[in-house]
């Protein structure tokens, strides 16, 4: 639909727009600094130091080694190069048990389907209502045959901050490779994966206003993981193929800048969030919270609410310049809704009804204030056509979200 | 997934929402699980329908197809709106996405249900006139109607 006027991105969690200062650090590498960072001259040289640097960079914001860096595509090409990779590589040492959760993101755990139909077994652990997986949880789930424990730092849909570093300790002390997807998190949270106690941990710079089609994966010293592409020497011989040297860079300077202002921009982002949260619940009737209350990412809202289905929300947003996503069926393109959802135990039809709000650093009060009366007005709206809604009205049928 | 303008129009603008007190029939299909339910009220008078309305809850085409619906049997004979059908209401919207096919279809037995009911009430056993309602989401994805990616 098109729409005139200004648009209020409120999808940060989808991707974000690259900042003015990243966009800076890349552009020479396109047409200046173009040499093959493999080659030996001076414009090569460039290259293969501005590579080095962005490696330095991700390692000081993860507090690990620049050689345990390794450059991949995206987020996706992280998760499954860590899952498949350590799941075959300890394969060969009789361990074919993997644990993960409900709630991770489908490049898990389509990668863990794919490891089943070849025999592996997985432990797929349930979440509570809040969204959260306790470190016991994943304690009484190791055999002596797990392999991997791959539980996220932060879920994409509710927001929900997993007990990460706790579940470090009991993967450490039990003798089991933890890796963790922080797509969502890094450049919001504080990573140390040192005192986390993660072996392997996936990122991408799209969501921290990188650019998109780069992303990392660290591997702690020594976890040395079957080579994802084969060729060249590039990423120490375990990733071939000459590299994304303007998006590597990219990458590099937006989670320096970032991890540089986490606080100031947890600030920020936590006032438009609890602003929000606050005048819908306020200001709008039989809605709820999805993800937990406190243990959440600082930009990310998800309600659901009664009576009414989230594409036509996404619509009418839409209408209005703001930008959002849902959870319902009719947006994943199936009939069922998103399994983040159904896990932490809302019913279909509370499911269908929900909406994604995530804001970015770039957001202002103004976005927050703009999103709430659009939802004041859409939501009446979708409610005055829908017979669900209807019942609950006449009495007919008990409201399931008070 | 693009809409196209019509879809836009009558998911923005529906025609014929609300319900009618008096319906001469009314038919509800779908379920929330699946997250589409259409209710359609018909008022029926010598044959002929005289005014139609509709709820639905659903996504933007489940709203657009309803609403076309509506406009493609008011007016019309029952005999007439038992020939709607969901390739009809597919082409007077411009088209629909492939993953938005069994709206159409919910659309078209929202109608039938709606008539069914009416017949009911005249003492009629609807199933020989209007055959049998595919009325849940699953059933129409499983006969093959709805193309989900």
């Amino acid at each position: 639909m098109e729409q005139t006027g200004k648009i209020i991105y409120l999808d940060n969690a989808a991707t974000t727009p690259v900042s003015g200062p990243v966009l800076d650090a890349m552009l020479p590498y396109f047409s200046q600094h173009y040499g093959n960072p493999s080659s030996v001259y001076g414009i090569a040289r460039q290259s293969k130091e501005a590579l080095d640097a962005a490696r330095t960079q991700v390692a000081a914001a993860l507090n690990c080694l620049p050689e345990e860096v390794f450059f991949t595509g995206c987020g996706s090409e992280s998760d499954n190069w860590a899952v498949k990779g350590i799941a075959h590589k300890l394969a060969a040492q009789g361990k074919r048990h993997l644990i993960t959760t409900s709630i991770e993101h489908h490049a898990i755990l389509h990668s863990m389907a794919e490891l089943e139909k070849e025999g592996f077994e997985v432990t797929y652990l349930p979440v509570d209502a809040d969204g959260l997986v306790s470190p016991d949880q994943v304690r009484a789930a190791i055999r002596p045959d797990t392999a991997l424990v791959s539980v996220m730092y932060a879920n994409n849909e509710i927001g929900t901050v997993e007990p990460v570093a706790e579940i470090g300790a009991v993967c450490r002390e039990a003798g089991v490779l933890f890796h963790t997807d922080a797509v969502q998190a890094a450049g919001t949270l504080k990573i140390n994966v040192q005192a986390q106690k993660i072996d392997a941990l996936s990122l991408s710079a799209h969501k921290f206003n990188g650019p998109k089609g780069v992303g990392a994966l660290y591997l702690k010293k020594g976890l040395r993981l079957p080579n994802l592409i084969d060729g060249g020497g590039q990423e120490n011989g375990r990733r071939a193929g000459t590299e994304n040297v303007a998006g590597i860079v990219g990458l590099g300077k937006a989670l320096e800048l970032a991890n540089a202002q986490l606080a100031e921009k947890a600030v920020h982002l936590e006032k438009l969030r609890d602003y929000v949260i606050r005048t819908v619940r306020q200001s709008i009737p039989n809605v709820k919270l999805n993800g937990h209350p406190t243990r959440r990412l600082p930009g990310n809202v998800n309600l659901s609410f009664e009576g009414i289905e989230g594409e036509g929300m996404l619509l009418l947003l839409d209408m209005k310049g703001v930008c959002a996503s849902s959870g319902s069926a009719c947006t994943s393109g199936s009939l069922d809704p998103s399994h983040v959802l159904l896990a932490i135990g809302l019913p279909h039809e509370i499911a269908h009804g929900s909406l994604r709000l995530t804001f970015g650093p770039q957001n202002t009060m103004e976005d927050a204030q703009a999103a709430c009366s659009a939802l004041q007005e859409i939501i009446p709206r979708l409610r005055a056509m829908s017979p669900v809604w209807d019942k609950i009205e006449k009495g007919e049928a008990k409201p399931l979200l008070g | 997934m693009q809409y196209s303008a019509k879809v836009m129009d009558h998911f923005s603008n529906p025609r014929n929402v609300g319900e009618i007190a008096d319906a001469d029939g009314v038919g509800e299909v779908g379920n929330p699980t699946c997250g589409d339910i259409m209710k359609m009220y018909l008022k029926i008078d010598g044959g002929r329908i005289t005014d139609v309305k509709f709820k639905t809850f659903g996504c933007g085409a489940a709203i657009a197809t309803s609403s076309i619906a509506t406009e493609m049997i008011k007016g019309k004979s029952v005999d007439e709106a038992l020939q709607l059908s969901n390739k009809a209401v597919i082409e007077a919207l411009d088209g629909l996405p492939p993953v938005k096919v069994h709206c159409s279809v919910l659309a078209e037995q929202a109608v039938k249900a709606a008539l069914s009911d009416y017949y009911r009430r005249q003492g009629v056993d609807p199933e020989p006139i209007v055959g049998k309602l595919v009325e849940d989401c699953h059933a129409c994805e499983a006969a093959g109607c709805g193309a989900p990616q």
